[in-house]
């Protein structure tokens, strides 16, 4: 009843209130003989008053989305030749999930629908490059899911999102199913990389190998002469010319989308010929993660011999996938070409060093994500002045 | 305001957790099992309750300035009373919240409840206030742990609720899953409650409609 009643109240009012202005053309009548006619009072409701920009761009989101897709191709293309159909499959179910989670929640929150801009299928294009090849297919469900609704939706929305929806899914995903997530053994055609090394590693993701590897010769006197001299051959195999090569073309263990490094730098440059991805965090990020790993990074092998493992940390791993196309999001990086470049150096620093040091042999992901959380601070503190205006500290001490 | 106000305000409309948003730390920390869950909410309500009958009693002779120190020596004597019975008589469960148990004592529910009630309501009020927001909490804390243990480990109070082939989704059970949980949870009563107040607001609609229509009035009357 109490909801009838005050949905009655505003009409009510509104028929009462429109009858006052129907008295009001009875008015100019009293005085017909002033002849200075007044301006239309309806001229004012159509002057349009608009915040700036007035002038824009070509750019739509739904063609930087696209062309991002397009820019992915490659890699796919290279995923399903050297890993198999599924992840074209994989690829599929998460770009789909996604779309449908982002519908049902526009439609349950009584929001726009924007699912033809094409983010949610980005989205879930980028969580499958960053899934095993061998997950079953709900786990690409649930991360879309968990990218959408956690890390876009529960925000606002496109442009709101404070996190990389990707890699939020990545993330809740890889916290809660862990042995799905680092199972590589399902991989069909896996390169025979390093020989019997991998199987006697159970691992197969060559930063895997590489990091118990590193382990090893760091302390060869804990470990029997067997496995040293495994490690020592793992590593020589990785970092020389054939290994680098392999990575570089992708033919390794790895998420789907990640291993191909040049197929993604392909798909990548044609991004930033055409203007929709910043040089600056693919370039920092990179040299970051290649100054910081081959001053630190180096293995010496028991013979004395020392690898450089610069170029082998660029190729491995989800480094090219994070800074082409996970660290370039324009929602979640900052706007300023300083902020850029400070932020690809912090992500790639962060990623090196939980390469090295950290408890996971891959830290792109976790570098990405810390990264975006320090963004708004980094714009703050990069938001160039405007010329003649001082800084309120500079302000002060005038 | 009735009596049975006093004690069921407590239970969602004035929510210690999610609608005061007060004790925080113990609902992140202990509620990744329904059953943690129900013995830190049944611990923290008698707490409230004893202390609130005391502080109520005593009300008229506490000096105004050194009162917040009298009040934490009433809330440490009871929760040394609530320690030392659930070590001697459950000890799986006093072993799982741990130190969770004495920190009852700088739990802002609490304090917060001895500041603002009970120090000057009457006895059987702030008993009806302990009691209805305590069991608020525990309310709190069991909707959590089920979403979380359901979730999180595929059981309910140790049950398996889903079959053998459920995969849990152990972020639920980590850190994460209760700020997860707890962030959703809070929005979720957050929108309850403006719709609430949105419908005793004129509707937005309705009022558009008026002002569409007195533009069309004024077009003509032009």
């Amino acid at each position: 009843m109490s909801v009838e009643d005050n949905k009655a109240q505003p009409d009510k009012a509104a028929e009462t209130r429109s009858d006052k202005p129907d008295k009001a053309p009875a008015k100019p009548k009293k005085a017909p003989g002033k002849a200075v006619k007044k301006k239309d009072p309806v001229e004012l409701y159509e002057l349009s008053v608009s915040n700036a920009p007035h002038l824009k761009g070509k750019a739509k989101t739904s063609k930087i989305m696209i062309a991002v897709c397009a820019a992915l191709v490659p890699a796919l293309v290279g995923s399903v030749l050297f890993q198999g159909w599924r992840s074209l499959v994989l690829v599929i179910i998460a770009a789909v999930s996604a779309v449908v989670f982002e519908a049902l929640i526009q439609l349950l929150t009584k929001r726009k629908l924007t699912i033809a801009d094409g983010s949610a299928a980005l989205t879930g294009v980028l969580l499958a490059f960053n899934l095993p090849y061998g997950v079953p297919w709900w786990l690409p469900v649930v991360g879309s899911f968990a990218a959408i609704a956690i890390a876009k939706q529960a925000f606002g929305g496109l442009g709101y999102n404070l996190f990389n929806p990707a890699l939020v899914g990545r993330a809740i995903l890889l916290a809660s199913w862990p042995v799905h997530m680092t199972t590589w053994d399902t991989v069909p055609k896996l390169a025979n990389l390093s020989g019997t090394t991998i199987d006697a590693l159970s691992s197969a993701t060559p930063l895997a190998v590489m990091k118990h590897s590193a382990a090893v010769l760091a302390e060869p006197g804990l470990y029997d002469p067997g496995a040293v001299s495994q490690a020592s051959e793992a590593v020589s195999q990785l970092t020389g010319p054939l290994g680098i090569g392999k990575l570089a073309l992708g033919q390794v263990g790895g998420c789907i989308g990640e291993t191909s490094a040049l197929l993604l730098l392909f798909g990548a440059l044609i991004l930033i010929m055409i203007g929709v991805v910043d040089w600056r965090i693919p370039l920092s990020y990179l040299g970051a993660i290649f100054v910081f790993t081959a001053i630190f990074g180096g293995v010496t092998t028991p013979d004395g011999t020392y690898h450089f493992t610069g170029l082998f940390h660029l190729m491995a791993g989800g480094a090219m996938l994070g800074a082409l196309f996970m660290a370039t999001d324009m929602v979640t990086t900052p706007v300023t070409k300083g902020g850029r470049i400070i932020f690809g150096i912090g992500a790639g620093l962060l990623a090196a060093i939980i390469r090295l040091w950290g408890g996971y042999p891959e830290g792109v992901s976790y570098s990405i994500l810390l990264m975006n959380a320090a963004t708004p601070l980094i714009d703050r503190y990069t938001t160039p002045k405007f010329f003649g205006s001082r800084r309120a500290k500079e302000a002060a001490n005038a | 305001m009735s009596a049975f106000k006093e004690l069921t305000k407590g239970f969602f409309k004035e929510n210690p957790v999610f609608v005061l948003a007060l004790g925080l730390c113990p609902t992140l920390a202990v509620t990744s099992l329904v059953e943690k869950g129900i013995g830190m909410g049944l611990a923290a309500t008698f707490v409230l309750v004893c202390s609130n009958v005391l502080i109520a009693l005593i009300r008229k002779m506490v000096p105004k300035k050194i009162r917040i120190p009298i009040f934490i020596v009433i809330i440490a004597t009871f929760v040394v009373i609530v320690e030392l019975v659930m070590k001697a008589y459950l000890p799986p469960l006093s072993e799982a919240l741990g130190i969770f148990i004495p920190l009852i004592v700088v739990n802002c529910i609490i304090l917060g409840r001895a500041e603002a009630f009970a120090q000057n309501h009457s006895v059987g009020k702030s008993f009806l206030d302990g009691l209805g927001m305590g069991l608020g909490f525990t309310i709190a804390l069991v909707i959590i742990s089920s979403i979380r243990e359901i979730i999180g480990f595929g059981t309910f109070l140790g049950l398996p609720v889903f079959g053998e082939g459920y995969q849990p989704a152990t972020i639920l059970i980590l850190q994460p899953g209760a700020f997860l949980t707890i962030g959703f949870l809070l929005g979720f009563f957050a929108w309850r409650r403006n719709r609430k107040k949105n419908k005793t607001m004129p509707d937005v609609e309705a009022l558009r409609a008026q002002r569409e229509k007195m533009t069309q009035v004024t077009r003509e009357a032009a």
